[in-house]
């Protein structure tokens, strides 16, 4: 790394001390290119040091598909998000605008003006004359660029692109709710600062090309109308032009300098993101380079802070995403890291709402599990030794999930449909249940949830059963992503949905209207919408909620907050009662034993899990 | 001369003038709803863990807030954090929270958590 | 003389009913269902001393027997408001109209819907009754368990759906302490050789010969009492109940099977009460109604000529219901004569 440094800087300072005898060059050039040398050798720094903070799993991805084909959806990702903010404009079209505007807006000045500086200077030019194109130009006989006018002209129509985009940004600090959002981010102080550098921008550069204009006559429509307004009133002079194109190059080398400390880092990070995820790095529970991608992918934009149900109902706003990587990101701010990562309900909702797609709950996990490291012992479960094993070939294994003692609808129905199709079944929890470990995963206890989970595998790979079949979306993410099971799992849900198309298992179409609810874990953390839906309308009628499946709303009771009380909860279920109440049912619907425990009889409106409605509705041969 | 009839284990009596209940103060400090609890044994009766072994939620809560705390930390290293004595605690006190913060104090681990509550800059 | 509406025809209304009468007042006594007494005519015995329920409804029915008691049955009044010359206006639900006065509302409870603790298996498990369904086996003598035999073991479970938060209702319903030691005391001297097991938090014998009547059960009776709550229950192949509880006294985890599961079932505010709470705006906690002053105006509510009592208040036993509806009389007949 210092031989880098070293050879980085003698390099940089050559370069710098050259530009100073370039013809096409001015001192008032020099804040930028500054700027830029800063910037590139920060941004340098940090990745490399990243990159080798991969972890072995990551690196052996990295090595199997780098020379793949996944550089061309990855390069299609970075134009659709992090140019045309895609995701961002499907949430709201003058958001979308916004970010697009300033993103793929700058990034269409830079491109086209570096075509327009090699068209007008065939015989080459120093890096810069895109930037400044309007202060050199005069300089220099156009007569052989026959496109100078066509140039100039769309060069003024993407810079008022941006500015528009910067007006909306402005009007969004006064008044944020026609863009989308009720809330924003707090900003530090050193995001302030490199805002107020970016705003400084687009502003000063139209301030500077239009003096320039003003006095020589070049330029598109816009500039040279707005010159003519400065000629009017005395201002189009060398000095005054000469200040304002000082001001644009400090404007542009502070913003330089500052991006790699702010959040502006996020440009160039998203799309080594994009690139890596794209050639299936994944994160795992502890920090590891990829996760420092993560951590400065996050443009701070706010949206985990919209949707997020603790600031909707609770109106807490300390904790959510943006606030936690930011409390892991910055060393002043780790000691509120751990409040911060706890005061989560780990409902996914910003991570289905997040533009850069960040992992925002995993993340949280590893803090979590960091601070849980002290006491996440490894020798609490001895007793589960002698759980017998239990052969169950030629059977299916039924796991109730530990809620499901207290939700005894359920799982008598999942028998009744069992008896219904001649099923042979295992019911591995009917006495107790070994907790699948998810929850103590979720609150930070790795080595704990290991336990579990090899007793649990050992348990189920030992019985031979053929498919491990379970009521509780808890444990079917965690069956799903964190055990290594040799059998197939699945949801109730899937496995009512595969009978019913298979014809094994026949309905009746009763007249009850129906609204679903989407379990956090189930929806968003597992992405089956669609075969509850399928069963719902198979056997009574499915109406639409206006916040579903991906934006579903948290019933509140999963197990991921440790922190709130049951006031709190209560509030956060209730706006999710509402959403589903809205339409006027005659029965909630449900897929987990949590969130039935949570809705139980919503003003007087009954609350079943689809196993309850499919076995009261079955028609016998 | 040795102390008969006084041994270190709690088995014997509980004798409150000798408590100290510093730990306890830290758990209600962190966990405030745990004092409505009335010991019913809600918890207790639920408990998943309690299915397979001797451990008894609420036998060791209560020990704690009287300030017999020797051995609750191996005992409580059995829970497996399932939620389900959350569920049916009729005071709706945060029971979870009240494991994770009782092991917590007794491995003199420091924690911030109650700082949730307030605003953080 | 003014005019009076009483709504609600149970033991409260009916004996303010019957004192106003007395007193010359002319009383519309208003009930929703088509006979009256109806939550008390489910009762086979009433605690201390074991009185027929019906008897007390016998008696009540006489104390109609008053000329100036007009019953209106099957008229659910779900609106009261206040004209301007202070005349109340009652509306039913089919929409007609009835003026009086003043107004007396008793339109009492409704036991807590077992269903919503779903894990006790009310609905699911043939093994597991309500208090109000042990009462019917009680009075027709036909205490089987889920099978149709006679059961050898029957578990009582007390504060279901009240002192519970997961209910929504903190508060303690008074009653069924000693109504679960009258059951199992009727039930022993029916069933001699069942088992009969009282789970409790606490033994709440607050009345006259309440303590007297727990030692009764203990003494004579070999009812067992184990301190500690139910957490669930579930199904055994052979149609009985597996309880889950813990033996708080021992420190002990406890599994038991019985063959029929009693839930003690807490009082919640009657859909009247709640649609009325809401409607004039006297509507207190859970949906019960607020009295301007518990200790000593506790028949007045905040809008004047309206008037409440029984216990479309708080929990109350029928003695205490009808005490409070003789002194709802007494204040209403005064605040006419001043």
């Amino acid at each position: 790394m210092t031989f880098f440094v070293v050879i980085y800087w003698i390099v940089a300072v050559g370069f710098l001390v050259w530009s100073v005898f370039n013809p096409y060059f001015s001192v008032y050039v020099m804040p930028f290119l500054v700027g830029v040398v800063l910037l590139l050798f920060f941004s340098i720094v940090k990745y490399w040091r990243w990159m080798s903070s991969f972890d072995k799993l990551q690196r052996a991805i990295i090595r199997k598909n780098i020379w793949s084909w996944r550089f061309l959806p990855a390069i299609w990702e970075a134009i659709r998000e992090s140019l045309l903010h895609w995701r961002i404009t499907k949430k709201n079209i003058l958001l979308g605008y916004m970010h697009r505007s300033l993103a793929f807006g700058w990034f269409l000045l830079i491109v086209v003006g570096a075509v327009q500086a090699k068209m007008a200077f065939p015989d080459g030019h120093p890096i810069w004359m895109a930037i400044f194109f309007n202060y050199f130009e005069p300089e220099v006989d156009l007569s052989a660029f026959a496109q100078a006018e066509f140039f100039a002209n769309l060069m003024d129509v993407l810079l008022l692109y941006v500015l528009t985009g910067l007006m909306l940004a402005m009007f969004k600090k006064v008044w944020s709710r026609p863009l989308g959002m009720k809330r924003t981010t707090r900003h530090t102080l050193m995001d302030r600062v490199a805002k107020l550098s970016l705003w400084c921008i687009f502003p000063l550069r139209l301030l500077s090309e239009s003096v320039t204009a003003g006095i020589n006559g070049n330029g598109g429509f816009l500039v040279t109308w707005l010159g003519g307004v400065f000629d009017s009133i005395g201002l189009a002079n060398p000095a005054f032009e000469y200040t304002c194109w000082l001001l644009y190059s400090v404007a542009l080398g502070v913003f330089f300098s500052l991006m790699p400390f702010s959040r502006y880092m996020h440009i160039f990070t998203e799309v080594f993101l994009i690139y890596f995820r794209q050639l299936g790095v994944r994160d795992s529970d502890k920090k590891t380079g990829y996760t420092m991608f993560e951590l400065s992918a996050c443009s701070r934009c706010g949206i985990c802070i919209d949707g997020c149900p603790m600031n909707r109902q609770l109106g807490i706003v300390n904790m959510q995403g943006v606030y936690m990587l930011q409390s892991v990101r910055n060393l002043e701010l780790q000691r509120n890291a751990e409040p911060i990562a706890e005061n989560c309900l780990m409902c996914d909702r910003c991570v289905a709402d997040c533009p850069v797609n960040l992992d925002l709950s995993l993340i949280r996990r590893q803090v979590r599990i960091k601070n849980k490291a002290a006491i996440d012992t490894k020798d609490g479960y001895g007793y589960l030794r002698d759980v017998q094993p239990f052969n169950a070939i030629g059977r299916v294994a039924y796991f109730g999930g530990c809620m499901s003692h207290l939700t005894p609808d359920i799982t008598s129905s999942m028998e009744t449909i069992f008896n219904a199709v001649g099923q042979k079944y295992w019911y591995m929890d009917r006495d107790e249940t070994i907790c699948c470990g998810r929850p103590l995963l979720q609150q930070g206890f790795e080595h704990q949830a290991f336990e579990l989970r090899r007793k649990n595998t050992e348990l189920i790979a030992n019985s031979k059963a053929t498919m491990l079949i379970t009521s509780c979306p808890i444990c079917y993410q965690s069956f799903k992503k964190e055990y290594r099971l040799p059998i197939p799992v699945l949801h109730h849900t899937e496995y009512i949905d595969m009978l019913i198309k298979s014809g094994r298992l026949k309905l009746r179409k009763d007249d009850r209207r129906v609204t679903y609810h989407d379990p956090c874990e189930l929806g968003r953390g597992c992405g089956i919408y669609d075969e509850p839906r399928d069963i719902l309308r198979a056997t009574t009628t499915l109406l639409k909620t206006a916040e579903e499946r991906e934006k579903s709303l948290c019933c509140g009771f999963n197990l991921g907050n440790p922190l709130l009380d049951l006031d709190q909860q209560t509030l956060i279920r209730n706006a999710a009662r509402d959403n589903l109440m809205a339409p006027h049912p005659d029965t909630i619907a449900t897929a987990c034993p949590m969130c039935k425990k949570a809705f139980a009889h919503a003003d007087n409106v009954p609350v079943k899990d689809i196993a309850e409605i499919v076995a009261e509705n079955i028609v016998k041969n | 001369m040795k102390q008969f009839g006084f041994t270190i284990s709690s088995g014997r009596s509980i004798n409150l003038d000798d408590t100290n209940f510093e730990k306890v103060d830290k758990l209600l400090e962190l966990v405030p709803s745990y004092k409505w609890c009335i010991g019913c044994g809600g918890c207790t009766a639920t408990c998943s863990a309690g299915g397979f072994s001797d451990f008894n939620i609420r036998r060791i809560h209560t020990a704690f807030i009287r300030g017999q705390y020797s051995e609750l930390d191996k005992k409580l290293r059995q829970c497996m954090l399932c939620g389900k004595c959350l569920l049916v605690c009729p005071r709706g006190v945060n029971t979870r929270a009240l494991i994770v913060n009782m092991r917590r104090i007794l491995a003199n681990v420091e924690t911030n958590t109650f700082k949730a509550k307030e605003v953080v800059q | 003389m003014k005019s009076i509406s009483i709504i609600g025809a149970g033991p409260a209304g009916i004996e303010a009913a019957s004192v106003l009468a007395r007193q010359g007042f002319a009383v519309t006594l208003f009930e929703k269902s088509s006979s009256v007494m109806k939550n008390v005519a489910d009762k086979a015995f009433l605690f201390p001393d074991f009185t027929a329920a019906a008897d007390i409804v016998e008696d009540m029915n006489k104390k109609l027997l008053n000329s100036n008691i007009t019953q209106r049955l099957d008229t659910d009044i779900v609106n009261l408001a206040r004209e301007d010359n202070n005349v109340w206006k009652l509306t039913d639900a089919k929409g007609n109209s009835y003026y009086s006065d003043l107004v007396l509302v008793a339109t009492g409870y409704t036991p807590f819907d077992a269903h919503r603790k779903e894990e006790l298996g009310y609905g699911i498990y043939g093994g597991v009754v309500t208090s109000l369904e042990m009462e019917k086996m009680i009075r027709y003598d036909q205490i089987v368990n889920s099978m149709g035999e006679r059961p050898r073991r029957v578990a009582f479970l007390q504060c279901v759906g009240s002192r519970d938060e997961k209910s929504g209702n903190h508060y303690c319903s008074k009653v069924c302490c000693v109504t679960a030691v009258k059951q199992a005391i009727e039930l022993k001297r029916r069933l001699p050789d069942v088992e009969a097991y009282i789970f409790y938090m606490d033994l709440r014998m607050w009345g006259q010969h309440f303590e007297e009547l727990y030692r009764q059960s203990q003494q004579e009776y070999g009812v067992r009492y184990i301190r500690g709550r139910i957490s669930e229950a579930s199904g055994t192949f052979d149609g009985r109940v597996q309880i889950k509880a813990e033996d708080t006294l021992m420190g002990l985890p406890l599994k038991m099977t019985t063959d029929l599961l009693v839930l003690m079932v807490g009082m919640e505010a009657s859909e009247g009460t709640r649609c009325l709470g809401k409607a004039c705006g006297i509507a207190g906690e859970y949906g019960f109604f607020q009295s301007v002053d518990p200790h000593l105006n506790d028949c007045r509510t905040s809008l004047d000529g309206l008037y409440v009592c029984g216990t479309c208040k708080r929990p109350m036993s029928i003695n205490d219901a009808v005490n409070d509806a003789r002194a709802a009389a007494v204040v209403l007949a005064l605040s006419v004569r001043d």
